[in-house]
């Protein structure tokens, strides 16, 4: 299929729209602001769309920022005794490009799906909370702006802009994006470990915000008939990993917090001569970090589980056990995190049992990727974008999934702990498994979030480069543990035999890059040239289609009412009884949410609180108070914006009904 | 505090009838139980790790007065339950002395932390004695915090029960969350109670 084409609109339950500018309006709230364009809508916008965009936008840039760190890893290691980089660097390089990946960019890249499509999918005019929804989005720009100002602040230092009281060089993070205690305790680290701390409890924050926020959005902003049942498997997926997030990062937010008052106030949480376990760390750390695997995963499965349907225009197969093997992942989820820890020396009880668990796992994996297997099956297959870059995922996570069992046993575990296969591992699973299908996600919805379609064959080519860098630069990996290269150190020395394989995954990293380059110029001209997209270019499935290209504010002018799963495609395909109704509109209009500022203002005191506290460890004067004062704005933020009430107003669609 | 809810279309149905704030703060509280379940692990996997740390915390603790504090603290969940059932009822003027009675008992109970506190560095446990005295600290502090946080928000609806906005019926449900969550800090205070000063008398 040319992607070019923009099939036929589909038959819509909704009448057409008419433009922004007609609707009425009647303020029914207090003096909440009332922009709809411009920075300042921006700022205090409470749209799940633009907010969903935003996290795109915000994602996408740390995307970069953390494929250019990973770059420079790669450089350093192209070739033995390198010294491109020096050994402080280089833990910067790779702590950095961790937690850029992991929390900066794949789960806001998920974040962004979550807000744009689940309430477009679940009939809803927007999220339970909406500005809470913008409050978590801010939130987490702020943590992402302290753990990243503190290049900034190096950089200051390298100019002599910039000294610490201790003349401390370490100002980024360097200790892992695990962050081991003691190791990263104030003995062995700089500020840059402050920066950490606080940047991911800021993060850790909005996670939390954001994913109860979308757990009430699920369970009561379905539109009628919607059951649980018939949710989009997408929206289950949110679910699921929405309640991994609310139960996973409580155990880190103690742990850093422990850190936290290990460094500022003399406790002695992981002070070792005092009694503290360096073990406790990774307890409370791989609680979380386990689930959190799940967290970067889930989402991507969902987006799998709704592009393959549509793209072999079959439904999906088993989707009963697609949504039960979900949750069965997330519940075994968090009962293996000790499988990070077989080499600490656990007890042969415990380490059978985290084995035999974690073995469990690859049952509803395998259930899942049987059941997208049998979707294709016999299906009538279009090889568009999102189609090849699914595939693509299917791959990759197989090989991720494979590499997994073998770590899952104890014994083998103890092996390639350390060495480049996990390294090969996660990023198969990670890399090709969440980015893949998040790009997938990206040409099969951007569509529906600009009105602009793809064009051209770029996006083909896209899709190759990208699985072809990944598999170059990830697959000698394997190899590369087997011989005994061990992560996280910045060089090796020649003869190892090493040195060939390495090049080859320089190379292949270079190639992903250029990939990941072509897949953001294409985004960049399909929004300035690409034809408009109609409703439905795919020929979907669910609600978000039935709607017009970009969705209007209100998303439905008449909350819809599903009869069947599938809702659209038994819509246009379907017997009578199935297909899609909808609510009368209320004689008052809609009623829309206004914008608001505070939602912003909490989230800079936070922000203000973060960069304080770790310049406050550097002796930098008077960064108690300013950090008090962070606290204080973030307290009168969230006072104002309860009692500017939940305000709002009513707009009138124009229906041609 | 609870105003930071807003209904995006107040109107349309709810399918499981849960009011969205509520839920929130149920989601939120099983969230917290994790928080103060990791916090109460560590104390009593901590506690006996590093023994020697000069300090028996039998001596330290005066099991009579936190018994004390502890008991004004489960009293003002039965006054938080009545002011709620009295802003169900529309009555006011009792939803707000009882209100008073939840703010004045929970002060006492922050009191006799902060005099507890006070009283156990003079005996030399302080936050870096040992592992004990880092989890001890930490853990009941947080607590504290929670308890602080609770007594200003319920702080805010006293004053805002006074404002010409405020309606007993509408904002009802907003003061049932803060409810919720007065009931749950009390209730993971006996936890803590039993885990961290009982356990020593074993
Ligand atoms: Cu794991």
């Amino acid at each position: 299929m040319s992607l070019t084409t923009t099939t036929t609109t589909a038959p819509s339950p909704t009448p057409p729209h008419t433009s922004e500018e007609g609707p009425s309006r009647s303020n029914i709230g207090l003096v909440r602001p009332d922009f709809s364009t411009g920075l300042k809508d921006l700022l205090t916008t409470v749209d799940h769309k633009k907010i969903g965009a935003m996290y795109a936008i915000f994602a996408l840039a740390f995307l970069i920022i953390g494929g250019v760190e990973a770059l420079f890893i790669r450089a350093q290691l192209a070739v033995a005794e390198n010294n491109l980089v020096s050994a402080e660097t280089y833990n910067q390089l790779f702590t950095m490009h961790g937690t850029t990946m992991v929390f900066l960019a794949v789960m806001p890249l998920s974040s962004a799906f979550f807000n744009f499509l689940v309430p477009l999918q679940i009939g809803a005019r927007d999220v339970a909370f909406p500005r809470l929804n913008a409050f978590s989005l801010w939130t987490f720009v702020a943590g992402a702006i302290v753990v990243n100002i503190s290049w900034l602040f190096q950089a200051a230092q390298a100019l002599g802009w910039f000294t610490t009281e201790n003349g401390m060089t370490d100002i980024v993070p360097a200790g892992g994006w695990f962050g081991y205690a003691p190791l990263t305790s104030d003995e062995y680290t700089g500020i840059g470990t402050d920066f950490w701390i606080f940047g991911l409890q800021v993060l850790g924050i909005a996670s939390i915000a954001a994913s109860l926020n979308f757990i009430v959005t699920i369970i009561n902003f379905r539109a009628p008939g919607m059951k649980m049942m018939r949710l989009p498997v997408f929206v289950w997926m949110t679910l699921i990993t929405s309640i991994l997030v609310i139960f996973a990062f409580p155990p880190i937010t103690v742990a850093l917090g422990e850190l936290m008052f290990d460094r500022y106030f003399g406790t002695n949480f992981f002070r070792v001569d005092q009694g503290g376990q360096p073990i406790l760390w990774q307890h409370l750390f791989w609680v979380f970090g386990h689930p959190e695997v799940y967290i970067l995963i889930l989402p991507a499965m969902g987006i799998i589980s709704e592009i393959l349907p549509v793209s072999s225009k079959k439904p999906l197969f088993g989707y009963s056990l697609i949504v039960f093997s979900g949750a069965v992942i997330g519940f075994l989820g968090f009962a293996v995190w000790s499988h990070h820890m077989f080499t600490t020396g656990l007890g042969k009880v415990a380490t059978a049992a985290f084995s035999l668990l974690t073995m469990a796992i690859a049952v509803p994996t395998g259930v899942k990727i049987f059941n997208w297997i049998g979707t294709l099956w016999g299906g009538r297959i279009k090889f568009t974008v999102p189609m090849v870059l699914s595939l693509g995922f299917i791959w990759m996570f197989m090989m991720g999934g494979f590499s997994g069992i073998m770590h899952s046993s104890a014994p083998s575990d103890a092996q390639q702990q350390d060495s480049y296969f996990v390294v090969a591992h996660f990023h198969y699973v990670l890399i090709g498994g969440s980015i893949l299908s998040l790009m997938a996600g990206v040409y099969f919805w951007m569509p529906k979030m600009t009105g602009k379609m793809w064009y051209g064959k770029l996006g083909y080519w896209v899709a190759g480069i990208v699985i072809v860098g990944l598999n170059l630069t990830f697959f000698p990996m394997h190899f590369l543990g087997m011989i005994g290269m061990p992560r996280r150190t910045h060089t090796y020395l020649e003869g190892t035999g090493w040195e060939p394989m390495n090049l080859v995954c320089t190379i292949g990293a270079f190639i992903l890059a250029i990939g990941i380059f072509f897949f953001l110029y294409d985004i960049f001209r399909t929004l300035r040239k690409g034809p408009p997209a109609g409703d439905d270019p795919w020929d979907g499935r669910t609600l978000e289609w039935t709607i017009s290209s970009p969705p209007p504010a209100y998303n439905f002018a008449r909350t819809p009412i599903v009869h069947s799963r599938d809702a659209l495609w038994a819509h246009k395909h379907g017997k009578e009884s199935v297909k899609l109704g909808s609510v009368e509109p209320s004689p008052g209009g809609i009623h829309m949410p206004s914008n608001s500022w505070f939602p912003l203002v909490a989230s800079v005191g936070f922000l203000i609180l973060g960069v304080s506290m770790a310049l406050k460890q550097a002796g930098v004067p008077y960064c108690g108070y300013i950090a008090i004062s962070g606290l204080l704005i973030t307290f009168v933020g969230i006072y104002l914006w309860a009692l500017e009430g939940p305000g709002g107003y009513h707009l009138h669609p124009e229906e041609k009904a | 505090m609870s105003h930071a809810a807003d209904a995006s279309h107040p109107a349309d149905h709810i399918p499981t009838g849960l009011d969205n704030k509520k839920l929130m703060m149920w989601l939120f509280l099983a969230s917290d139980c994790m928080f103060f379940g990791t916090l109460i692990t560590t104390h009593l996997v901590y506690r006996k790790i590093y023994e020697n740390v000069g300090v028996d915390p039998i001596t330290v603790f005066d099991i009579e007065l936190t018994t004390a504090s502890s008991f004004i603290l489960l009293m003002s969940s039965l006054l938080m339950a009545l002011a709620v059932s009295a802003i169900h009822k529309g009555d006011v003027k009792s939803f707000r002395w009882n209100l008073v009675g939840v703010i004045i008992f929970g002060t006492l109970f922050l009191g006799g932390q902060v005099y507890e506190f006070n009283h156990f560095v003079h005996l030399g446990l302080t936050l870096s004695t040992g592992t004990f005295g880092s989890t001890f600290y930490v853990m009941t502090g947080t607590h504290g915090v929670h308890v602080a946080l609770g007594i200003l928000w319920l702080i805010s609806w006293l004053v805002y029960s006074f404002s010409p906005k405020f309606n007993a019926h509408e904002n009802a449900v907003d003061v049932e969350t803060a409810g919720l969550y007065w009931h749950f800090v009390d209730i993971v205070w006996i936890v803590i109670f039993t885990a961290v000063y009982l356990i020593e008398y074993v």
